[in-house]
Protein backbone atom coordinates (compact mmCIF):
# COMPACT_ATOMS: atom_id res chain seq x y z
CA UNK A 1 0.00 0.00 0.00
CA UNK A 2 1.31 3.41 -0.90
CA UNK A 3 1.62 5.45 2.25
CA UNK A 4 0.94 9.10 1.61
CA UNK A 5 0.98 12.12 3.88
CA UNK A 6 -2.02 14.44 4.06
CA UNK A 7 -0.03 17.11 2.21
CA UNK A 8 0.63 14.68 -0.61
CA UNK A 9 -3.05 13.75 -0.76
CA UNK A 10 -3.93 17.40 -1.12
CA UNK A 11 -1.21 18.62 -3.44
CA UNK A 12 -0.48 15.82 -5.86
CA UNK A 13 -3.79 16.23 -7.73
CA UNK A 14 -3.13 19.93 -8.31
CA UNK A 15 0.06 19.58 -10.29
CA UNK A 16 2.13 16.38 -10.15
CA UNK A 17 -0.84 14.11 -10.87
CA UNK A 18 -3.04 16.71 -12.49
CA UNK A 19 -6.11 14.82 -13.72
CA UNK A 20 -6.11 16.45 -17.15
CA UNK A 21 -2.50 17.41 -17.83
CA UNK A 22 -0.82 14.29 -16.42
CA UNK A 23 -3.43 11.56 -16.12
CA UNK A 24 -5.23 12.68 -19.29
CA UNK A 25 -8.64 12.05 -17.73
CA UNK A 26 -11.76 14.14 -18.20
CA UNK A 27 -10.64 15.33 -21.64
CA UNK A 28 -14.19 15.56 -22.97
CA UNK A 29 -15.22 18.56 -20.83
CA UNK A 30 -11.69 19.95 -21.06
CA UNK A 31 -12.02 20.14 -24.84
CA UNK A 32 -15.69 20.96 -25.12
CA UNK A 33 -16.45 23.79 -22.73
CA UNK A 34 -13.17 25.70 -22.45
CA UNK A 35 -13.91 28.21 -25.22
CA UNK A 36 -14.31 30.96 -22.63
CA UNK A 37 -12.85 31.49 -19.17
CA UNK A 38 -16.31 31.86 -17.61
CA UNK A 39 -17.41 28.49 -18.98
CA UNK A 40 -14.18 26.88 -17.79
CA UNK A 41 -14.66 28.26 -14.27
CA UNK A 42 -18.29 27.14 -14.09
CA UNK A 43 -17.46 23.66 -15.37
CA UNK A 44 -14.51 23.40 -12.99
CA UNK A 45 -16.55 24.50 -9.98
CA UNK A 46 -19.42 22.15 -10.83
CA UNK A 47 -17.03 19.22 -11.13
CA UNK A 48 -15.27 20.28 -7.93
CA UNK A 49 -18.59 20.33 -6.07
CA UNK A 50 -19.59 16.90 -7.38
CA UNK A 51 -16.19 15.40 -6.64
CA UNK A 52 -16.05 16.78 -3.11
CA UNK A 53 -19.61 15.79 -2.24
CA UNK A 54 -19.27 12.30 -3.68
CA UNK A 55 -15.91 11.68 -1.99
CA UNK A 56 -17.28 12.66 1.42
CA UNK A 57 -20.35 10.45 1.06
CA UNK A 58 -18.48 7.49 -0.38
CA UNK A 59 -15.89 7.69 2.37
CA UNK A 60 -18.58 7.93 5.05
CA UNK A 61 -20.55 5.03 3.61
CA UNK A 62 -17.63 2.78 2.70
CA UNK A 63 -18.56 0.21 5.33
CA UNK A 64 -22.27 0.38 4.57
CA UNK A 65 -22.18 -0.11 0.81
CA UNK A 66 -21.79 -3.79 -0.06
CA UNK A 67 -18.83 -4.37 -2.31
CA UNK A 68 -20.92 -6.04 -5.01
CA UNK A 69 -23.03 -2.96 -5.68
CA UNK A 70 -20.42 -0.32 -4.93
CA UNK A 71 -20.11 0.97 -8.49
CA UNK A 72 -23.90 1.30 -8.79
CA UNK A 73 -24.00 3.08 -5.45
CA UNK A 74 -21.14 5.44 -6.45
CA UNK A 75 -22.88 6.28 -9.72
CA UNK A 76 -26.10 6.94 -7.81
CA UNK A 77 -24.32 9.28 -5.41
CA UNK A 78 -22.47 11.05 -8.22
CA UNK A 79 -25.61 11.38 -10.33
CA UNK A 80 -27.46 12.94 -7.41
CA UNK A 81 -24.78 15.58 -6.93
CA UNK A 82 -24.64 16.25 -10.68
CA UNK A 83 -28.40 16.75 -10.84
CA UNK A 84 -28.16 19.15 -7.91
CA UNK A 85 -25.33 21.06 -9.59
CA UNK A 86 -27.31 21.18 -12.84
CA UNK A 87 -30.39 22.67 -11.19
CA UNK A 88 -28.42 25.09 -9.02
CA UNK A 89 -26.47 26.41 -12.02
CA UNK A 90 -29.70 26.79 -14.00
CA UNK A 91 -31.21 28.80 -11.17
CA UNK A 92 -28.20 30.94 -10.26
CA UNK A 93 -26.27 31.49 -13.51
CA UNK A 94 -28.74 30.67 -16.33
CA UNK A 95 -26.58 32.05 -19.13
CA UNK A 96 -23.57 29.92 -18.21
CA UNK A 97 -25.84 26.92 -17.72
CA UNK A 98 -27.12 27.42 -21.25
CA UNK A 99 -23.60 27.69 -22.63
CA UNK A 100 -22.46 24.49 -20.90
CA UNK A 101 -25.49 22.61 -22.22
CA UNK A 102 -25.35 18.85 -21.84
CA UNK A 103 -21.85 18.85 -20.40
CA UNK A 104 -23.08 19.46 -16.87
CA UNK A 105 -25.16 16.29 -17.01
CA UNK A 106 -22.17 14.46 -18.47
CA UNK A 107 -20.13 15.07 -15.31
CA UNK A 108 -21.78 11.81 -14.18
CA UNK A 109 -19.54 9.87 -16.53
CA UNK A 110 -16.41 11.94 -15.89
CA UNK A 111 -13.86 9.25 -15.10
CA UNK A 112 -11.97 11.56 -12.73
CA UNK A 113 -14.83 11.40 -10.26
CA UNK A 114 -15.60 7.68 -10.37
CA UNK A 115 -11.86 7.00 -10.43
CA UNK A 116 -11.21 8.93 -7.22
CA UNK A 117 -14.13 7.14 -5.48
CA UNK A 118 -12.93 3.67 -6.45
CA UNK A 119 -9.21 4.30 -6.01
CA UNK A 120 -9.21 6.55 -2.97
CA UNK A 121 -12.37 7.68 -1.17
CA UNK A 122 -13.75 4.16 -0.73
CA UNK A 123 -10.65 3.13 1.22
CA UNK A 124 -9.63 6.16 3.23
CA UNK A 125 -10.90 8.27 6.10
CA UNK A 126 -13.23 11.16 5.40
CA UNK A 127 -10.49 13.72 6.08
CA UNK A 128 -8.12 12.19 3.55
CA UNK A 129 -10.95 11.82 1.03
CA UNK A 130 -11.73 15.53 1.38
CA UNK A 131 -8.06 16.47 0.88
CA UNK A 132 -7.81 14.27 -2.18
CA UNK A 133 -11.06 15.61 -3.67
CA UNK A 134 -10.04 19.23 -3.06
CA UNK A 135 -6.63 18.64 -4.65
CA UNK A 136 -7.96 16.77 -7.67
CA UNK A 137 -10.82 19.21 -8.16
CA UNK A 138 -8.42 22.15 -7.95
CA UNK A 139 -6.16 20.46 -10.49
CA UNK A 140 -9.11 20.10 -12.85
CA UNK A 141 -9.96 23.79 -12.43
CA UNK A 142 -6.31 24.75 -13.06
CA UNK A 143 -6.24 22.73 -16.27
CA UNK A 144 -9.57 24.12 -17.52
CA UNK A 145 -8.49 27.67 -16.69
CA UNK A 146 -5.24 27.26 -18.63
CA UNK A 147 -7.17 26.05 -21.66
CA UNK A 148 -10.01 28.56 -21.28
CA UNK A 149 -7.62 31.49 -20.88
CA UNK A 150 -5.51 30.48 -23.87
CA UNK A 151 -8.54 29.96 -26.10
CA UNK A 152 -10.52 33.04 -25.09
CA UNK A 153 -7.55 35.40 -25.38
CA UNK A 154 -6.58 34.15 -28.83
CA UNK A 155 -10.02 33.31 -30.17
CA UNK A 156 -12.01 36.25 -28.88
CA UNK A 157 -9.39 38.79 -27.81
CA UNK A 158 -10.84 38.95 -24.32
CA UNK A 159 -10.43 37.52 -20.83
CA UNK A 160 -13.57 36.86 -18.79
CA UNK A 161 -15.45 38.98 -21.33
CA UNK A 162 -13.18 42.04 -20.98
CA UNK A 163 -11.61 43.01 -24.29
CA UNK A 164 -7.82 42.95 -24.04
CA UNK A 165 -6.80 44.34 -27.39
CA UNK A 166 -7.93 47.27 -29.45
CA UNK A 167 -10.43 47.08 -32.30
CA UNK A 168 -7.55 46.27 -34.66
CA UNK A 169 -7.30 42.74 -33.22
CA UNK A 170 -8.63 40.09 -35.55
CA UNK A 171 -9.89 37.18 -33.37
CA UNK A 172 -8.39 33.82 -34.16
CA UNK A 173 -11.83 32.23 -34.39
CA UNK A 174 -10.63 28.67 -34.79
CA UNK A 175 -9.36 28.75 -31.21
CA UNK A 176 -12.90 28.90 -29.81
CA UNK A 177 -14.13 26.26 -32.25
CA UNK A 178 -13.61 22.55 -31.49
CA UNK A 179 -10.29 22.27 -33.40
CA UNK A 180 -8.90 25.02 -31.18
CA UNK A 181 -9.55 22.81 -28.17
CA UNK A 182 -7.37 20.08 -29.63
CA UNK A 183 -4.64 22.55 -30.62
CA UNK A 184 -4.64 24.09 -27.17
CA UNK A 185 -4.58 20.76 -25.35
CA UNK A 186 -1.77 19.57 -27.62
CA UNK A 187 0.37 22.64 -26.99
CA UNK A 188 -0.25 22.56 -23.23
CA UNK A 189 0.62 18.85 -23.02
CA UNK A 190 3.74 19.52 -25.10
CA UNK A 191 4.79 22.29 -22.73
CA UNK A 192 3.98 20.13 -19.72
CA UNK A 193 5.99 17.20 -21.10
CA UNK A 194 8.92 19.48 -21.84
CA UNK A 195 8.75 20.89 -18.31
CA UNK A 196 8.67 17.42 -16.77
CA UNK A 197 11.61 16.20 -18.85
CA UNK A 198 13.76 19.29 -18.52
CA UNK A 199 16.13 17.38 -16.22
CA UNK A 200 16.84 14.72 -18.83
CA UNK A 201 19.68 15.69 -21.10
CA UNK A 202 20.67 13.71 -24.16
CA UNK A 203 24.39 13.62 -24.80
CA UNK A 204 25.79 12.37 -28.07
CA UNK A 205 29.61 12.38 -27.95
CA UNK A 206 31.35 12.89 -31.25
CA UNK A 207 33.66 9.89 -31.29
CA UNK A 208 31.12 7.25 -30.29
CA UNK A 209 29.62 4.91 -32.89
CA UNK A 210 26.81 6.45 -34.83
CA UNK A 211 23.44 6.35 -33.09
CA UNK A 212 24.61 5.70 -29.55
CA UNK A 213 22.90 7.99 -27.11
CA UNK A 214 23.77 8.45 -23.47
CA UNK A 215 21.16 9.81 -21.14
CA UNK A 216 22.25 11.57 -18.02
CA UNK A 217 19.76 12.27 -15.34
CA UNK A 218 20.21 15.52 -13.48
CA UNK A 219 18.37 15.56 -10.12
CA UNK A 220 15.09 17.39 -10.36
CA UNK A 221 14.88 20.09 -7.68
CA UNK A 222 11.09 20.23 -7.68
CA UNK A 223 10.51 16.51 -7.35
CA UNK A 224 10.66 13.63 -9.69
CA UNK A 225 7.33 14.01 -11.39
CA UNK A 226 7.70 11.13 -13.74
CA UNK A 227 8.54 8.57 -11.09
CA UNK A 228 6.13 9.82 -8.47
CA UNK A 229 3.09 10.01 -10.65
CA UNK A 230 3.23 6.52 -12.06
CA UNK A 231 0.17 7.47 -14.02
CA UNK A 232 1.80 7.34 -17.43
CA UNK A 233 3.61 4.06 -16.82
CA UNK A 234 7.32 3.36 -16.83
CA UNK A 235 9.51 6.02 -18.31
CA UNK B 1 -11.99 -15.89 -3.96
CA UNK B 2 -14.40 -13.30 -2.75
CA UNK B 3 -13.65 -11.14 0.23
CA UNK B 4 -15.81 -9.49 2.77
CA UNK B 5 -16.60 -5.87 2.11
CA UNK B 6 -15.13 -4.73 5.40
CA UNK B 7 -11.78 -6.20 4.50
CA UNK B 8 -11.22 -3.88 1.61
CA UNK B 9 -10.52 -0.77 3.63
CA UNK B 10 -6.82 -1.39 3.72
CA UNK B 11 -6.49 -2.15 0.04
CA UNK B 12 -3.92 -0.32 -2.00
CA UNK B 13 -4.56 1.87 -4.99
CA UNK B 14 -3.07 -0.59 -7.40
CA UNK B 15 -4.94 -3.60 -6.14
CA UNK B 16 -7.13 -5.27 -8.71
CA UNK B 17 -10.48 -6.45 -7.44
CA UNK B 18 -11.98 -9.43 -9.14
CA UNK B 19 -15.69 -9.57 -9.71
CA UNK B 20 -17.44 -11.34 -6.91
CA UNK B 21 -18.50 -14.82 -7.92
CA UNK B 22 -20.88 -16.63 -5.57
CA UNK B 23 -19.39 -19.84 -4.27
CA UNK B 24 -20.96 -22.93 -5.73
CA UNK B 25 -23.35 -24.52 -3.30
CA UNK B 26 -23.17 -21.69 -0.85
CA UNK B 27 -26.82 -20.86 -1.18
CA UNK B 28 -28.22 -24.32 -0.72
CA UNK B 29 -25.83 -25.57 1.94
CA UNK B 30 -27.23 -28.95 2.90
CA UNK B 31 -25.38 -29.17 6.19
CA UNK B 32 -27.02 -25.98 7.41
CA UNK B 33 -23.73 -24.35 8.35
CA UNK B 34 -23.64 -20.62 7.83
CA UNK B 35 -21.74 -20.30 4.56
CA UNK B 36 -18.63 -18.30 5.35
CA UNK B 37 -17.90 -17.06 1.89
CA UNK B 38 -21.28 -15.67 0.96
CA UNK B 39 -20.65 -11.95 0.99
CA UNK B 40 -23.99 -10.27 1.39
CA UNK B 41 -27.48 -11.50 0.75
CA UNK B 42 -29.20 -10.36 -2.41
CA UNK B 43 -31.87 -8.78 -0.25
CA UNK B 44 -29.32 -6.52 1.39
CA UNK B 45 -27.93 -5.47 -1.99
CA UNK B 46 -31.37 -4.58 -3.25
CA UNK B 47 -32.28 -2.87 0.01
CA UNK B 48 -29.10 -0.78 -0.02
CA UNK B 49 -29.63 0.45 -3.55
CA UNK B 50 -33.34 1.03 -2.98
CA UNK B 51 -32.65 3.08 0.13
CA UNK B 52 -29.92 5.04 -1.64
CA UNK B 53 -32.19 5.62 -4.61
CA UNK B 54 -34.98 6.83 -2.36
CA UNK B 55 -32.69 9.23 -0.52
CA UNK B 56 -31.25 10.51 -3.81
CA UNK B 57 -34.75 11.10 -5.12
CA UNK B 58 -35.71 13.01 -2.00
CA UNK B 59 -32.66 15.27 -2.26
CA UNK B 60 -33.31 15.93 -5.94
CA UNK B 61 -36.95 16.81 -5.27
CA UNK B 62 -35.90 19.30 -2.60
CA UNK B 63 -33.36 20.98 -4.88
CA UNK B 64 -35.89 20.98 -7.73
CA UNK B 65 -38.46 22.75 -5.59
CA UNK B 66 -35.90 25.35 -4.64
CA UNK B 67 -34.56 25.93 -8.14
CA UNK B 68 -37.67 25.64 -10.33
CA UNK B 69 -39.31 28.96 -9.33
CA UNK B 70 -36.00 30.72 -9.96
CA UNK B 71 -35.57 29.09 -13.36
CA UNK B 72 -39.13 30.01 -14.37
CA UNK B 73 -38.71 33.55 -13.08
CA UNK B 74 -35.58 33.89 -15.18
CA UNK B 75 -37.30 32.57 -18.31
CA UNK B 76 -40.19 34.96 -17.75
CA UNK B 77 -37.75 37.85 -17.31
CA UNK B 78 -35.91 36.96 -20.51
CA UNK B 79 -39.21 36.75 -22.39
CA UNK B 80 -40.45 40.04 -21.01
CA UNK B 81 -37.22 41.80 -21.92
CA UNK B 82 -37.36 40.32 -25.41
CA UNK B 83 -40.98 41.42 -25.95
CA UNK B 84 -40.06 44.86 -24.67
CA UNK B 85 -37.15 45.04 -27.10
CA UNK B 86 -38.84 43.83 -30.28
CA UNK B 87 -41.94 46.01 -29.81
CA UNK B 88 -39.97 49.16 -29.11
CA UNK B 89 -40.72 49.56 -25.42
CA UNK B 90 -44.39 48.88 -24.71
CA UNK B 91 -45.82 49.92 -21.36
CA UNK B 92 -47.29 46.48 -20.81
CA UNK B 93 -48.27 43.43 -22.83
CA UNK B 94 -50.87 40.70 -22.73
CA UNK B 95 -50.90 37.19 -24.07
CA UNK B 96 -53.41 36.21 -26.74
CA UNK B 97 -54.00 32.52 -27.38
CA UNK B 98 -55.02 30.95 -30.67
CA UNK B 99 -58.21 29.01 -29.98
CA UNK B 100 -59.56 27.39 -33.10
CA UNK B 101 -58.53 29.91 -35.75
CA UNK B 102 -59.00 33.11 -33.80
CA UNK B 103 -56.94 34.80 -31.09
CA UNK B 104 -58.43 35.53 -27.70
CA UNK B 105 -57.00 36.83 -24.44
CA UNK B 106 -59.48 34.67 -22.50
CA UNK B 107 -59.19 31.06 -23.65
CA UNK B 108 -61.89 28.67 -22.41
CA UNK B 109 -61.09 27.21 -19.01
CA UNK B 110 -61.02 23.71 -20.48
CA UNK B 111 -58.17 24.57 -22.87
CA UNK B 112 -54.60 23.73 -21.96
CA UNK B 113 -53.00 27.13 -22.44
CA UNK B 114 -49.50 25.65 -22.43
CA UNK B 115 -50.31 23.81 -25.68
CA UNK B 116 -51.88 26.77 -27.49
CA UNK B 117 -50.14 29.01 -29.99
CA UNK B 118 -49.77 32.48 -28.57
CA UNK B 119 -48.71 36.01 -29.40
CA UNK B 120 -47.97 38.91 -27.07
CA UNK B 121 -49.80 42.16 -27.73
CA UNK B 122 -47.93 45.25 -26.55
CA UNK B 123 -49.60 48.51 -25.48
CA UNK B 124 -48.08 51.96 -25.13
CA UNK B 125 -48.65 54.33 -22.21
CA UNK B 126 -51.93 55.61 -23.64
CA UNK B 127 -53.19 52.04 -23.92
CA UNK B 128 -52.95 51.92 -27.70
CA UNK B 129 -51.80 48.59 -29.15
CA UNK B 130 -48.28 48.88 -30.60
CA UNK B 131 -47.92 45.49 -32.24
CA UNK B 132 -47.64 41.82 -31.50
CA UNK B 133 -44.55 39.88 -30.51
CA UNK B 134 -44.35 36.37 -31.94
CA UNK B 135 -41.91 33.66 -30.91
CA UNK B 136 -40.67 31.22 -33.53
CA UNK B 137 -38.12 28.45 -33.89
CA UNK B 138 -36.71 26.58 -36.88
CA UNK B 139 -33.43 24.89 -37.77
CA UNK B 140 -30.60 27.20 -38.71
CA UNK B 141 -27.10 26.24 -39.81
CA UNK B 142 -26.07 24.29 -36.69
CA UNK B 143 -29.14 23.83 -34.57
CA UNK B 144 -32.59 25.24 -33.98
CA UNK B 145 -32.66 29.04 -33.85
CA UNK B 146 -35.24 30.41 -31.43
CA UNK B 147 -36.17 34.02 -31.88
CA UNK B 148 -38.93 36.49 -31.19
CA UNK B 149 -40.02 39.27 -33.53
CA UNK B 150 -42.35 42.21 -33.33
CA UNK B 151 -45.01 42.60 -36.02
CA UNK B 152 -47.23 45.60 -36.58
CA UNK B 153 -50.38 44.28 -38.33
CA UNK B 154 -51.52 47.85 -39.00
CA UNK B 155 -48.59 48.75 -41.24
CA UNK B 156 -47.71 45.15 -42.13
CA UNK B 157 -44.14 45.60 -41.00
CA UNK B 158 -41.75 43.65 -38.84
CA UNK B 159 -40.65 46.14 -36.20
CA UNK B 160 -37.95 44.21 -34.32
CA UNK B 161 -36.17 40.88 -33.99
CA UNK B 162 -34.22 39.27 -31.19
CA UNK B 163 -32.48 35.89 -31.22
CA UNK B 164 -33.33 34.04 -28.02
CA UNK B 165 -31.21 30.95 -28.57
CA UNK B 166 -28.86 29.78 -31.27
CA UNK B 167 -25.80 27.60 -31.59
CA UNK B 168 -24.59 29.14 -34.86
CA UNK B 169 -20.87 29.20 -35.61
CA UNK B 170 -19.08 31.60 -33.24
CA UNK B 171 -17.76 34.61 -35.11
CA UNK B 172 -19.81 33.92 -38.25
CA UNK B 173 -23.36 32.64 -37.85
CA UNK B 174 -23.78 33.98 -34.34
CA UNK B 175 -23.72 37.49 -35.77
CA UNK B 176 -27.47 37.04 -36.39
CA UNK B 177 -27.86 37.90 -32.71
CA UNK B 178 -24.76 40.02 -32.12
CA UNK B 179 -24.40 42.16 -35.25
CA UNK B 180 -26.37 45.28 -34.39
CA UNK B 181 -26.53 46.36 -38.04
CA UNK B 182 -28.21 43.09 -39.00
CA UNK B 183 -30.61 43.21 -36.05
CA UNK B 184 -31.46 46.81 -36.97
CA UNK B 185 -32.45 45.64 -40.46
CA UNK B 186 -35.57 44.14 -38.90
CA UNK B 187 -37.05 47.39 -37.65
CA UNK B 188 -39.62 48.66 -40.11
CA UNK B 189 -39.38 46.19 -42.95
CA UNK B 190 -42.40 45.05 -44.93
CA UNK B 191 -43.45 41.41 -45.06
CA UNK B 192 -42.80 39.01 -46.62
CA UNK B 193 -39.12 39.64 -45.98
CA UNK B 194 -36.62 39.15 -48.78
CA UNK B 195 -32.94 38.65 -48.01
CA UNK B 196 -30.45 40.42 -50.26
CA UNK B 197 -26.68 40.27 -50.23
CA UNK B 198 -25.03 43.28 -48.66
CA UNK B 199 -24.68 46.15 -51.13
CA UNK B 200 -27.22 44.80 -53.60
CA UNK B 201 -30.30 46.39 -52.08
CA UNK B 202 -32.63 47.91 -54.66
CA UNK B 203 -34.61 49.98 -52.21
CA UNK B 204 -37.82 47.98 -51.99
CA UNK B 205 -39.31 48.11 -48.48
CA UNK B 206 -39.11 44.38 -47.75
CA UNK B 207 -35.36 43.94 -48.23
CA UNK B 208 -33.08 42.73 -45.44
CA UNK B 209 -29.31 42.95 -45.94
CA UNK B 210 -27.81 39.59 -45.07
CA UNK B 211 -24.52 39.15 -43.23
CA UNK B 212 -21.51 38.44 -45.42
CA UNK B 213 -20.16 35.03 -44.42
CA UNK B 214 -23.33 34.05 -42.62
CA UNK B 215 -25.75 33.78 -45.52
CA UNK B 216 -27.35 30.53 -44.37
CA UNK B 217 -27.95 31.77 -40.82
CA UNK B 218 -29.24 35.13 -42.11
CA UNK B 219 -31.59 33.44 -44.53
CA UNK B 220 -32.77 31.08 -41.77
CA UNK B 221 -33.80 34.06 -39.63
CA UNK B 222 -35.70 35.61 -42.55
CA UNK B 223 -37.39 32.31 -43.41
CA UNK B 224 -38.37 31.67 -39.79
CA UNK B 225 -40.19 35.00 -39.67
CA UNK B 226 -41.82 34.51 -43.08
CA UNK B 227 -42.98 30.97 -42.28
CA UNK B 228 -44.38 32.03 -38.94
CA UNK B 229 -46.32 34.87 -40.52
CA UNK B 230 -47.62 32.56 -43.26
CA UNK B 231 -49.21 30.50 -40.51
CA UNK B 232 -50.23 33.16 -38.02
CA UNK B 233 -50.42 36.31 -40.13
CA UNK B 234 -54.06 35.92 -41.11
CA UNK B 235 -55.46 35.32 -37.60
CA UNK B 236 -53.23 38.09 -36.22
CA UNK B 237 -54.55 40.62 -38.78
CA UNK B 238 -58.09 39.40 -38.17
CA UNK B 239 -57.65 39.78 -34.41
CA UNK B 240 -56.14 43.21 -34.90
CA UNK B 241 -58.91 44.39 -37.24
CA UNK B 242 -61.76 42.94 -35.17
CA UNK B 243 -61.27 45.44 -32.39
CA UNK B 244 -60.65 42.65 -29.92
CA UNK B 245 -57.31 44.24 -29.14
CA UNK B 246 -59.09 47.40 -28.06
CA UNK B 247 -61.45 45.30 -25.99
CA UNK B 248 -58.44 43.68 -24.36
CA UNK B 249 -57.26 47.14 -23.40
CA UNK B 250 -60.47 47.79 -21.50
CA UNK B 251 -59.90 44.61 -19.54
CA UNK B 252 -56.39 45.66 -18.61
CA UNK B 253 -56.90 44.95 -14.92
CA UNK B 254 -57.51 41.31 -15.56
CA UNK B 255 -54.76 38.92 -14.59
CA UNK B 256 -53.99 37.99 -18.21
CA UNK B 257 -52.44 41.39 -18.74
CA UNK B 258 -48.85 41.65 -17.72
CA UNK B 259 -46.96 44.75 -16.78
CA UNK B 260 -43.47 44.90 -18.22
CA UNK B 261 -42.00 45.76 -14.87
CA UNK B 262 -43.64 42.83 -13.11
CA UNK B 263 -43.25 39.70 -15.22
CA UNK B 264 -45.74 36.94 -14.75
CA UNK B 265 -46.05 34.58 -17.65
CA UNK B 266 -45.12 31.18 -18.95
CA UNK B 267 -41.97 30.31 -20.84
CA UNK B 268 -41.33 31.02 -24.49
CA UNK B 269 -42.50 28.25 -26.73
Amino acid sequence: MNVTTPQQDLLRGVWKENPVLVQLLGLCPALAVTNTVANAIAMGLATFFVLLGSSILVSLLKNVIPSEVRISAYILIIATFVTMADMILAAVVPDIHKALGAFIALIVVNCIILGRQEAFASKRSVGRAILDAVGTGAGFIVALLMMGGFREVLGNGSFLGHALFGPGFEPWIIMILPPGGFFTLGFILLAFGWWKDRGVVSVKPRRWPHGVTVQTRIPDPVGDVAAASGARGAR
Amino acid sequence: MSRRPDERDGGSDSEVRLPMVPDVGAEGNASGDAPRNVDVSALRLVATLALAGGLAGLVIVLVYQWSQPRIEAHQARVLTEAIYEVLGGPERYETAFLVGDAFTVAPPATADTAALERVYVGFDEAGRPMGVAVAAAEPGFQDVIRLIFGFDPGSGEVVGMKVLESKETPGLGDKIGKDSAFVAEFSGVAVPLAGVKAGRASGTPNEVDMITGATISSRAVIDIINHRLEGLGAPIRQYWASGAVEAGRAASDEPVSVSVSGPRTGGVR
